[in-house]
This record gives structure tokens, C-alpha cells and sequence, in this order.
């Protein structure tokens, strides 16, 4: 089956250009953003109190329904609150939602993948069945039956991202492993005589799990919408919590008069998935170079 | 493999805690006597062995029987598939579309110099990020309420049929473009491209002839892949635009727990699946006969 996910382009760009912007080691304008963002996204969501000192959670009736202004820079909500406030304060659970997602679909996505990629056809046979009928339940179908059996909430929606993320993660790692163990320096390390233990330790590992870095950092931008999109769909955290997909669900009923209600909420979801993506590329080249 | 998802299906809801008859009757605060909790059961078999439920299941699904809605109470295969039309034309436009786009954003960032290129590269990457909810909201507060050009409920016309497909077709142009542009400056890079310069050919001719093909090979074997991120977008694009569809329905049926409208969903999507994974197999090999002999 060739429905797969692979890595998004990566140092492809015209030669020219590739000369310039792309010489390994230097630092591009693209990599500064993306670098200040991830330090705004880490801040927001470590101590949201310094970047936003307003209470999240502070209702002010008289000042429900603002336009974007000097006082609220992103408007307020139905009950007053501050969204910027809302916004920066939600990152954390956000990230965190992302995050977990992402380990718990590269943890399995790696225990499959290392199964079929390293313990002989008939494992990877068998593994590669499980993954072709785990495939046909495309991206968020897999994620919904998982909710329509544990139920709804924050937990059962964040697992069941990483779920549904696992066999894409496990195809590309079982393919990574598979070019390694094919490599001319691994065939150099048999011959020298090296125990399987030692090859697979200091020869296959380091070389399948640096592009996995790549994988997660792309991995939990995806993460992250895909949550939202969960908690959206009131399947995973609810209002009145701070989190992107909740914000952006509860602004729904007011969306004719009150824009800024959901158009903030979800440009901090795009940008974090932006962020990720240019930061994952950036890595991914300075890997292969290095 | 369509018997392995009907497996896991199958096995995956009855892990569900709490007893499906009573989920029939109304969930667990409908106080259903006794009597009728019987009768429930036996309508929908739940009191045989779990093992003749399977067998059951399984020669039900082989007759194209998929049982009753707990919540509707009506079949489920008729639905399903009433379903299936709506859903299925705006997947298809979208993916025409995002294709059509794609290419277009991939041909002109790598023709049009450095600012075409940083500009296509960085608007594929915003693409590709835009989470479906938010940008069809974008999309409605834009184009319906402060210009007022199309519907924000979609109607059953052309009209009502651009913004659910415009939401659906950027993230995946977005993704597809990143692909092909890449595979794209591969192949302008290649020997064959070269040769077809020295005998003269003109620039049009090199990209239109020898280069697009190569490029859109990955790409054409990313679209089963793209149909199934389509079927999971069209769950959030038609709750918004109030679209009939399997995805509103799939949603529907998760919320109120109709497992018997759920496994349908789910076996019909994974039917179309596999046949799109064969249709984009046979794409490949029109595209690349190199594959047919391979095999």
C-alpha cells in the first residue's frame, strides 16, 4: 500500500539560493523567528503570569464583547475575560496535550517500527499487516472510535491522537532502520567484527533516532491541531478551560459579532504548528549535514 | 482486510463500559424496566455468546447488512451510504483542487526566482498548518457575513459547495505542494531534463512534458493518504457548514454513542480507502511505467 506519510520537503531549495541561506551552520532570519517564537511559546507556557499577569479566568460583565484595543489587545470574551490573557494561558496545556500526543504516537510508532525493521520478515510481515489495516482507518477515525469507547475529555482525546499518529511514525521508522542496516558502514562494521549488540547500539540507533528528532519537533505542530480540533468538536477539553480548541469552540456561538473571539485562539494554534514545522526543517538540515 | 477492521471494530466497542441495550433505550438515566431491557437485547441479539454475536457480526457485514441505529432506529446501510454522496463530492473536488493548486504553487516558486520561492515555500507551510475549524471559520466570517458572497450554511447548490471545498483543499495543497516541489527540482536537476534542453526543446516543453510527471509521482501515491485526511476533515468542515454528510453523522454517532452508526461509517471509509489506495497504485503506473515492469 502506498498511502504513507513521509517527511515534508526539506533542503530543496534552487541552487543558487541553496548556496547562500542553506551553507550548513548558518543561522537564517527564518530560524531567529522561529527561534523567538519557540522562546514566547516556552515562556507563555512555563510562566504564563510574566508574559500575561491578567487571571484567565477573571470575569468582568462590563467589559464583555471588546474589540481588539490598547486596553485588551485581542478583545474580550461573553463574560468579559481578556483572550490574550485566555490565549497565552492556554498555551501550556496546549503544548503539553501536543507534546504527550506525540510521545505516546512515537513511542508505539517506534516499538512497531524497531519489531518490523529489526527482528526478521516474519515480524515485519506481520507488523506491516497490522499497519495496513491500522491505515484504513484513516487520520481522525481511528482517534473517534477511540473516544467513542473511553468516552470523552482531555485524556482520552490526547491518547487518541497519538494513537492515530503511531503507524505513520512506524512506517518511517521501519524504513529508516532498514536504509541503515543496509549501509555501507554497517557492512564495514560486520566485517571489522562487531556483535550485533554493539552495531545496533552504536551504528544503527544514533542513525534512525536523529531523524526522529525531526519526526517529533514536525510531529507536535500536527499534534496540537489535531487536539484542537478534538476539543473543537467538544471531544476533548471543554470551556470554560483555556485551551486553544475549547476557546475557539465556546467563540463559535458569537462568531457573527464577535470575530476576535476565534480568530486569536486559532492563529496561536497556527503559529505553534508553523514554528514547529520550520523549526523540525531546520534541524532536519543541519542534521544531514552535520 | 476489510474482515480485520470489521474485527477490530467489532471487538473495540464492546469494550465500551456500560450495557448497550441500555444505551438503545436512552443511556443510563432512562430508567428502562427490566422487560424492556430484555426485549432490547433480544431484538439486536446482545443475548447470545459473545462469539456467535462475531460470527454473526461478520456474515451480516458479508451480506451488506450493517444493523439498526440505536438512536435512529433505522437501518444503518441505507444511511450510511445516503450519506456517502455528499461526502465523497466534496473530498473529490477538494482533492482536484488542492492538486491543481499544488502544482500551480509548486511550478511558479520554482521558476519565479528567490522571492517566488521563499513566498511558495512559506505560504505551503502556513497551509499546511491551518487547521480546518479555524480556517473555515476565517472563511465564513470573511466571505459570508462581511461580504456576503456565499452562504455560511451550506445549501445544497454550487454556491454552498465553494467555501466547504476551499477549507478542505488549502491545508492539503499546502502539504501536497511541499512534496511535489521537491520532486520537482529533482527532476529539472536530471540528466533526461538536460537532454531534452540540448535537442532544443522549449522551457514550457521541458516542465510540462518531462518534469511534471516526475513530480507528481509522490504525490499521486500521497492522494490515499490525502483522501483519508480529507474523510477526517470532512468531519469538521460539514458540522461547521451544517453539510449532510458521513462525517457529520460519524460525529453524531460518536457523541451519542450509536455504536452500530459508527462501525458503518467506519467499515464504508475503510472500503472507499482501499479502493483509493488501488486507484492511486494504478495512477502511479500510468505516470511511471518503469513500476509495471518492475513487478
Amino acid at each position: 500500500m502506498s498511502g504513507d506519510i513521509r517527511l515534508p520537503a526539506t533542503d530543496a531549495a534552487p541552487a543558487e539560493a541553496r548556496n547562500r541561506a542553506h551553507r550548513p551552520g548558518r543561522v537564517t532570519i527564518t530560524e531567529v523567528t522561529a527561534g523567538a517564537a519557540t522562546l514566547f511559546f516556552v515562556l507563555a507556557a512555563v510562566v504564563p503570569h510574566w508574559v500575561a499577569p491578567g487571571n484567565p479566568l477573571g470575569i468582568d460583565p462590563l467589559s464583555a464583547f471588546q474589540q481588539p484595543s490598547f486596553a485588551h489587545g485581542f478583545g474580550t470574551d461573553e463574560s468579559g475575560r481578556d483572550i490574550y490573557t485566555r490565549v497565552v494561558h492556554g498555551t501550556g496545556s496546549s503544548l503539553l496535550i501536543g507534546a504527550a500526543a506525540t510521545s505516546i504516537g512515537l513511542g508505539l510508532g517506534l516499538v512497531l517500527g524497531t519489531l518490523a525493521g529489526m527482528f526478521g520478515p516474519v515480524v515485519d510481515f506481520t507488523v506491516n499487516r497490522v499497519l495496513e489495516v491500522l491505515f484504513a482507518f484513516p487520520g481522525l477515525l481511528l482517534a473517534l472510535l477511540f473516544i467513542l469507547v473511553f468516552g470523552p475529555g482531555v485524556i482520552t482525546a490526547t491518547i487518541a491522537v497519538g494513537l492515530s499518529t503511531a503507524p505513520g511514525y512506524a512506517r518511517i521508522i521501519r524504513a529508516q532502520l532498514i536504509t541503515v542496516r543496509r549501509s555501507a558502514y554497517v557492512e564495514a562494521a560486520t566485517v571489522q567484527g562487531l556483535s550485533r549488540a554493539q552495531i545496533l547500539l552504536r551504528h544503527i540507533l544514533p542513525n534512525t533516532l536523529a531523524p526522529l528528532f525531526v519526526l517529533a519537533t514536525l510531529g507536535v505542530g500536527q499534534a496540537i491541531v489535531w487536539a484542537a480540533t478534538l476539543s473543537y468538536l467538544g471531544l476533548g477539553a471543554e470551556p470554560p478551560a483555556a485551551e486553544w480548541g475549547a476557546m475557539l469552540s465556546a467563540g463559535r456561538t458569537y462568531i457573527t459579532s464577535a470575530w476576535w473571539m476565534s480568530f486569536f485562539p486559532g492563529l496561536f494554534i497556527v503559529l505553534t504548528a508553523v514554528t514547529a514545522t520550520v523549526l523540525g526543517r531546520s534541524l532536519d538540515r543541519r542534521l544531514r549535514h552535520a | 482486510m476489510l474482515w480485520a477492521v470489521a474485527t477490530i471494530t467489532f471487538f473495540a466497542v464492546r469494550l465500551i463500559p456500560g450495557d448497550p441495550a441500555e444505551a438503545v433505550l436512552g443511556g443510563p438515566g432512562s430508567m428502562a424496566s427490566a422487560e424492556a431491557l430484555a426485549a432490547v437485547r433480544r431484538e439486536y441479539g446482545l443475548d447470545q455468546p459473545l462469539f456467535v454475536q462475531y460470527l454473526d457480526h461478520l456474515v451480516r457485514l458479508a451480506t451488506g447488512d450493517l444493523g439498526r441505529s440505536y438512536a435512529l432506529s433505522i437501518d444503518v446501510g441505507p444511511l450510511v451510504l445516503s450519506q456517502l454522496g455528499g461526502t465523497l463530492l466534496i473530498a473529490t473536488l477538494a482533492l482536484g483542487v488542492a492538486w491543481l493548486l499544488a502544482l500551480a504553487l509548486a511550478t511558479w516558486s520554482t521558476r519565479g526566482g528567490k522571492i517566488a520561492w521563499y513566498l511558495g515555500s512559506g505560504l505551503e507551510i502556513v497551509a499546511a498548518a491551518l487547521p480546518h475549524f479555524w480556517f473555515a471559520t476565517a472563511l465564513i466570517v470573511v466571505f459570508s457575513i462581511w461580504l456576503g458572497i456565499f452562504p455560511p450554511i451550506s445549501t445544497s447548490g454550487a454556491a454552498g459547495l465553494v467555501l466547504p471545498v476551499v477549507t478542505l483543499a488549502v491545508p492539503l495543497a499546502g502539504f501536497l505542494g511541499q512534496i511535489m516541489r521537491e520532486s520537482l527540482l529533482l527532476a529539472l536537476e536530471s540528466p533526461f531534463v538536460l537532454s531534452a534542453r540540448a535537442r532544443g526543446e522549449s522551457e514550457a516543453g521541458v516542465r510540462w512534458i518531462h518534469a511534471v510527471r516526475h513530480a507528481a509521482l509522490p504525490a499521486i501515491s500521497l492522494s490515499g493518504w490525502a483522501f483519508g485526511s480529507l474523510i477526517s476533515g470532512a468531519v469538521v468542515v460539514e458540522t461547521i457548514f451544517a453539510r449532510p454528510g458521513l462525517g457529520r453523522t460519524l460525529l453524531n454517532a460518536v457523541t451519542s454513542r450509536d455504536v452500530p452508526v459508527v462501525i458503518g461509517v467506519v467499515m464504508i471509509v475503510a472500503v472507499v480507502y482501499i479502493l483509493m489506495t488501488l486507484l492511486t497504485d494504478l495512477g502511479s503506473r500510468l505516470a511511471d511505467p518503469r513500476l509495471a515492469v518492475r513487478s
